[in-house]
C-alpha cells in the first residue's frame, strides 16, 4: 500500500518567533478568562488583605512594640508569602485543563508543545503584579512608609522573576496530580511550613538554633529580606543575590522535571 | 481498489501496563471518505484516535496520516489534522467567538483573519446568535458544534471525530451529521468513532467494527448489514406467556434466524424484506395479539451479538479505556 502524501502548507510560522506568539496567545486566553470572571481577582485579593490586617493589628503590638513598626517589618514578608501561595494556582489551572481535554486540543495543533504551560505561567504573572499592587496599596493606607518608588518597581520585578522560576514546582504538581484538590494539598503542606520558618514574619534570631540554621538558608527568608530591603529598610544586595541563586536552582531542577512529566502524559 | 489512503495503520498496538488497549489493528481510510470505527466503550477507539492525532505513541506497529509517520513526523501530521475528542476541548469561560479566534491566533493567523475565520465558522455551524455568549451557556449540541468548529479553524484535510454525538439528542445528532457530510463533500477525510450502527451507516463509506482492541469486521455499510442482518425485528406479545409460542413460530418458519428472548420481547436480526409481512400474517392466524412489532436498524448490541455471540456492556459513562475490563458475556 502506498499512502497519499499531503503537501504541508508553508503558511505556518516556524521558529522561536512563532513560539513566542503562541505563548502570548495562550496568555491572552487567561486574560480573557479573568475578563469574563473578574471575581477571580477579588478572590485572590481577599486572603492577602486579611493576612495583612490581622498580622499587623493583632500581632503587631506584641511583635514589634507598635503596629506601625510591625507593618514596616512584615509587609515585605507578607508580599513574599503571598507570591509563593499564588504560584499554586498555576498548577491547579493546568491540572483542570489537562483533565478537561483542553490540552488534547492543544497537542493536536501545530504549535510548540511547551506553549500551553509557558502561556499559563506567563499569564499568572499578571496576578502576581496585581497582588503586590493590592498589598502595597493597602499597606500605604495603613501608614506604611515606602523607601522609594524605584524600590517598589524593583521589588515587583524581583517577585515576578522569582515567581516565574518557582511556578515550575506548581506546574510539576499540576501535571502529576490527578485532581486540583491534591495540587492544593501538596502546595499547602509545602508552602505553609516553608513560609513560616523564614524571616517573613519574625526576626529569625528569636528562633531556636536548629530552626535558625534552616531559616537562614530558606529561600523565603532571602525573598522576604529582599522585599523588606527594597520597600522598607535593611540590606538589599546580599538577599537579592541569594534570591536569584535560589530561583535559578529551583528552575533548573523543576522545569525539566515538569516538562518530562508533561511529555509522559502523552503515553 | 484505490491506493490513495489518507490514513493507514499497520499492526497498530497500544498497551497500558498489562492491558492491551489496541491489538495489531490494520485499517485504511481512502482520501475524501469517512471511515467509521464502530465499537463499544473500552474497545480501543479513543486509544486509536489519540495515537493517530499524535497525542500518544504506539507500543508497536506503524501508522501514516496524510502520508506521514505519526511517530517520526508528528509535527507535519499536526499541520493538517483536526481533532474533536469525546471531552469538549473548548474553554467554557470564553465566548464561542473567542474560542475560535484563540485557535486561529495560535495557528499564526493575524487577528483580522482569525476574527473573520471565527465568524465564518460560527455562521456555518449556526452559532452566530450565540457568538458572544460564554461556552458554558451553550446546550450540549451547541457545545459539540463549537468543538467541531474549533477543530476546523486551520482547515484540516483529515479530521478525527471521537464519538462526536454521544450524549446528544436525535435532533442535535442529525445536525452534526449534516455538518460532517458537508465537510466530506468539500474533500475532507474523516475518521469517526461511534457506538451507534446508525451513525456509521449514515456517514461512513467503510466501517470497521472493533472489540477488545481488535478489528472483528470490516466492510461497507451494505456489506456489513448483509453480514449481520442489519435490521432487527422486535416482537412483543401482549401476553408474556405467549413469548415461547412466538419464538417457536419464528424458529419453525425461518430456521436460519436466531430469535433472542429478553425483557418480555423477541428480537431477531433480519435481512429479507419478506420476513416481516410473513410473520405478521402467521401471528394473526394464531390469534397472538402484539403490543410491539417493530423493524429497526440493529443496535450496536445486536451487531455484537451476531459477530461475537455476546453482548456489550452498556455503561455509557465509562471512560473508553477504563471500561475495557468490565465486559462480561451474557447468555
Amino acid at each position: 500500500m502506498t499512502a497519499a502524501t499531503i503537501e504541508v502548507p508553508v503558511v505556518r510560522r516556524p521558529g522561536p518567533g512563532a513560539t513566542v506568539g503562541q505563548v502570548l496567545t495562550m496568555a491572552w486566553r487567561q486574560m480573557v478568562r479573568i475578563k469574563h470572571n473578574p471575581f477571580e481577582l477579588v478572590d485572590l485579593s481577599l486572603s492577602p488583605i486579611m493576612f495583612l490586617l490581622l498580622f499587623v493589628y493583632v500581632f503587631g503590638g506584641q511583635m514589634a512594640g507598635s503596629t506601625s513598626d510591625y507593618l514596616q517589618y512584615v509587609l515585605g514578608g507578607l508580599i513574599a508569602q503571598n507570591a509563593i501561595f499564588l504560584t499554586m494556582y498555576t498548577g491547579t489551572g493546568i491540572n483542570a485543563d489537562l483533565r478537561k481535554g483542553v490540552y488534547d486540543r492543544f497537542r493536536s495543533l501545530p504549535i510548540a508543545r511547551s506553549a500551553p504551560l509557558a502561556g499559563k505561567i506567563f499569564a499568572d504573572m499578571f496576578k502576581q503584579v496585581w497582588s503586590i499592587v493590592v498589598m502595597l496599596g493597602l499597606g500605604l493606607l495603613m501608614g506604611f512608609e515606602l523607601r522609594s518608588v524605584a524600590g517598589a518597581l524593583l521589588a515587583t520585578l524581583t517577585l515576578v522573576v522569582f515567581a516565574l522560576a518557582i511556578s515550575w514546582i506548581s506546574v510539576l504538581m499540576g501535571v502529576v496530580a490527578d485532581s486540583e484538590e491534591k495540587v492544593q494539598i501538596y502546595a499547602f503542606v509545602i508552602i505553609m511550613p516553608l513560609t513560616f520558618t523564614s524571616s517573613a514574619f519574625v526576626d529569625i534570631n528569636t528562633m531556636p538554633g536548629f530552626m535558625q540554621a534552616w531559616a537562614k538558608v530558606n529561600p523565603v527568608t532571602h525573598l522576604a529580606d529582599t522585599m523588606r530591603g527594597l520597600l522598607s529598610f535593611g540590606p538589599v544586595t546580599e538577599p537579592l543575590m541569594w534570591t536569584f541563586v535560589w530561583a535559578a536552582a529551583i528552575f533548573a531542577v523543576t522545569a525539566p522535571l515538569a516538562m518530562r512529566a508533561y511529555r509522559r502524559k502523552m503515553v | 481498489m484505490s491506493t490513495d489512503n489518507a490514513i493507514e495503520t499497520e499492526g497498530l498496538t497500544k498497551h497500558f501496563g498489562d492491558l492491551v488497549a489496541l491489538d495489531h489493528v490494520d485499517l485504511a481510510a481512502r482520501t475524501g471518505t469517512v471511515l467509521g470505527v464502530l465499537g463499544p466503550n473500552g474497545a480501543g477507539k479513543t486509544t486509536m484516535v489519540r495515537m493517530l492525532a499524535t497525542l500518544s505513541q504506539p507500543t508497536a506497529g506503524t501508522a501514516r496520516v496524510g502520508g506521514y509517520d505519526i511517530v517520526k513526523d508528528g509535527a507535519q501530521v499536526r499541520t493538517f489534522i483536526g481533532l474533536t475528542g469525546q471531552f469538549a476541548g473548548v474553554d467554557e469561560l470564553l465566548t464561542g467567538e473567542e474560542n475560535l479566534r484563540f485557535i486561529g491566533r495560535l495557528l499564526g493567523m493575524p487577528t483580522r483573519d482569525a476574527k473573520a475565520r471565527a465568524r465564518e465558522l460560527l455562521a456555518q455551524f449556526n452559532l452566530s446568535d450565540a457568538a458572544e455568549k460564554p461556552a458554558k451557556a451553550y446546550s450540549g449540541g451547541m457545545r459539540r458544534r463549537l468543538d467541531l468548529a474549533a477543530s476546523l479553524v486551520g482547515r484540516p484535510r483529515i479530521l478525527f471525530l471521537d464519538e462526536p454525538t454521544t450524549g446528544l439528542d436525535p435532533r442535535a445528532r442529525g445536525e452534526l451529521w449534516g455538518l460532517v457530510r458537508g465537510l466530506v463533500a468539500d474533500g475532507t477525510t474523516v475518521l469517526l468513532t461511534t457506538q451507534y450502527l446508525e451513525e456509521a451507516d449514515q456517514l461512513a463509506h467503510e466501517i470497521a467494527v472493533i472489540d477488545h482492541g481488535k478489528v472483528i469486521a470490516t466492510g461497507t455499510p451494505t456489506q456489513l448489514k448483509a453480514k449481520i442482518g442489519g435490521q432487527s425485528l422486535r416482537i412483543q406479545p401482549e401476553d408474556h406467556g405467549q413469548l415461547d409460542a412466538v419464538r417457536d413460530l419464528v424458529a419453525q418458519r425461518f430456521p436460519d434466524l436466531d430469535p433472542v428472548v429478553e425483557a418480555g420481547a423477541i428480537t431477531l436480526g433480519v435481512n429479507d424484506d419478506g420476513i416481516m409481512p410473513a410473520l405478521a400474517a402467521d401471528l394473526r392466524d394464531r390469534g397472538i395479539a402484539l403490543t410491539e412489532f417493530h423493524l429497526g436498524l440493529s443496535s450496536l448490541d445486536e451487531v455484537f451479538l451476531t459477530l461475537t455471540g455476546r453482548r456489550t456492556e452498556t455503561d455509557d459513562d465509562a471512560d473508553d479505556e477504563g471500561a475495557a475490563e468490565n465486559e462480561e458475556p451474557v447468555k
